[in-house]
């Protein structure tokens, strides 16, 4: 779709009438263009405001409490940028495989649903396809769990990362005999955070992860993250 | 937008609807009840109105709120409301629920008064307040802009699902629901009759 046609789908997408693959499409326009954001954000104000046109009964009592039951049993939604393991590291690796492992299911799934194109982004595809290649490695280090295909694509996940502070990234790096190479920059994603790894990770390498300003070529701090192979 | 009598006189009664959701943020359960306090109702009413069945309206209200609490943290209040942003991932959650279900919409509900009398008495008054204001600028939209902007947003039509009901092309349907959004947020922003009594009455001689 030209850049043209997305200009124009702003009230379209404020009303929720897009389908999945045109909803993905503005909001990736929507990262690039200034002027769209500023007038979703006043068409969406209108929008919400329908809301209010409906005869509202109250809700059922039990759903307050289902909702903050819910909630209270999900973890924090944030996490100190240096987390308090509770768990023995073996054991919140195993959860964290599983967790992979689970999600490797349920993304490898999607590919066998008609409506794939909905469920699944490139990135998520390729994802799926690290997770769930046959002889996959796993290894795991306190929250994070490193997965290597055989050709040796990674993908890190990352249990509970809190987002990172206000201006900085997080950056992956694969570490093999020398100078950490750059795999990709990353945002926190909540409870599992995956990341598809830029960088081949060969036998015996250590994957890292830093907080940076923006991407860089080689390290600035000290990675706060470290899975060897 | 969401504050009633009522939830001032808790705790978070001096907070803004944007002050809760950065405590939401911070994973704080109060004011996780505090944000469903003031939106709640609304909220259901919204999903009940999409998807026409309180199962699956709670379903989706449930989900919204749950959402809300994970993704807190990236809520930008200069930006939008809180109310704006909580009700559109209410309003995203009925729609995506709507279209999977395949259910029948944008028929107008019936007996949908039956209830709006329940609930704390400064709530109603509110939400009767609001509702006036939104249907009294929707009667004020040309037609055509009404009926796309109802069947869009009630009804959870697609874009290329309106246009095959509308019998218009998607192009028309789309610069519909532009003017009308539009034009609706002119209208909000007016005074509204009671705001403008102060007024002097124009002379006619």
């Amino acid at each position: 779709m030209g850049t043209d046609a997305l200009h124009h789908l702003t009230a379209a997408y404020a009303l929720d009438t897009l389908d999945s693959v045109e909803r993905r499409e503005y909001e990736a326009h929507l990262a690039r263009c200034e002027r769209c954001r500023a007038e979703l954000a006043s068409l969406s104000e209108a929008a919400a405001a329908l809301a209010y046109g409906v005869e509202a009964p109250p809700p059922p009592p039990q759903l307050r409490e289902r909702i903050l039951d819910r909630a209270r049993a999900e973890r924090a939604n944030v996490v100190p940028l240096r987390p308090r393991w509770a768990l023995p590291a073996a054991a919140m690796a195993v959860a964290a495989v599983a967790a992979a492992i689970a999600l490797a299911i349920w993304a490898s799934s999607l590919s066998n649903k008609v409506d794939r194109l909905q469920a699944s982004s490139a990135k998520q595809e390729q994802i799926a396809a690290i997770l769930a290649a046959p002889g996959a490695q796993y290894v795991g280090n306190r929250g994070s769990v490193l997965v290597v295909t055989r050709s040796g694509l990674g993908a890190l996940v990352v249990r509970e990362l809190g987002p990172a502070r206000k201006g900085l990234v997080y950056e992956a790096w694969v570490a093999d005999h020398g100078k950490p190479k750059p795999a990709g920059t990353f945002q926190s994603k909540g409870l599992l955070t995956i990341v598809p790894l830029k960088q081949a990770v060969p036998k015996g390498a250590t994957v890292l992860v830093t907080r940076e300003k923006r991407r860089v070529d080689s390290p600035t701090t000290t990675p706060f993250i470290r899975v060897s192979t | 937008m969401g504050k009633t009598v009522s939830s001032m006189l808790r705790a978070f009664a001096h907070l803004s609807d944007e002050a809760v959701v950065a405590l939401v943020a911070r994973s704080d359960h109060d004011a996780l009840a505090e944000l469903y306090d003031r939106f709640g109702r609304v909220a259901y009413g919204l999903a009940l109105r999409v998807l026409r069945d309180e199962s699956l309206a709670e379903d989706a209200v449930q989900e919204a709120f749950l959402q809300a609490w994970r993704s807190a943290d990236k809520f930008m209040p200069e930006r939008a409301k809180a109310g704006t942003w909580l009700l559109t991932l209410v309003h995203r959650r009925a729609v995506d629920l709507v279209r999977r279900e395949e259910r029948r919409r944008g028929e107008p509900l019936e007996a949908a008064g039956e209830h709006a009398g329940d609930g704390p008495v400064d709530e109603q008054a509110w939400l009767r307040y609001q509702r006036e204001r939104v249907q009294a600028a929707l009667r004020r939209l040309p037609d055509q802009q009404r009926e796309a902007l109802e069947l869009a947003y009630y009804g959870g039509f697609s874009q290329s699902e309106l246009a095959e009901r509308l019998g218009q092309p998607v192009g028309t349907i789309k610069s519909r629901m532009f003017s009308g959004l539009a034009r609706l947020r002119e209208l909000l922003e007016e005074p509204t009759e009671g705001e403008r009594t102060w007024e002097p009455t124009p002379s006619t001689t």
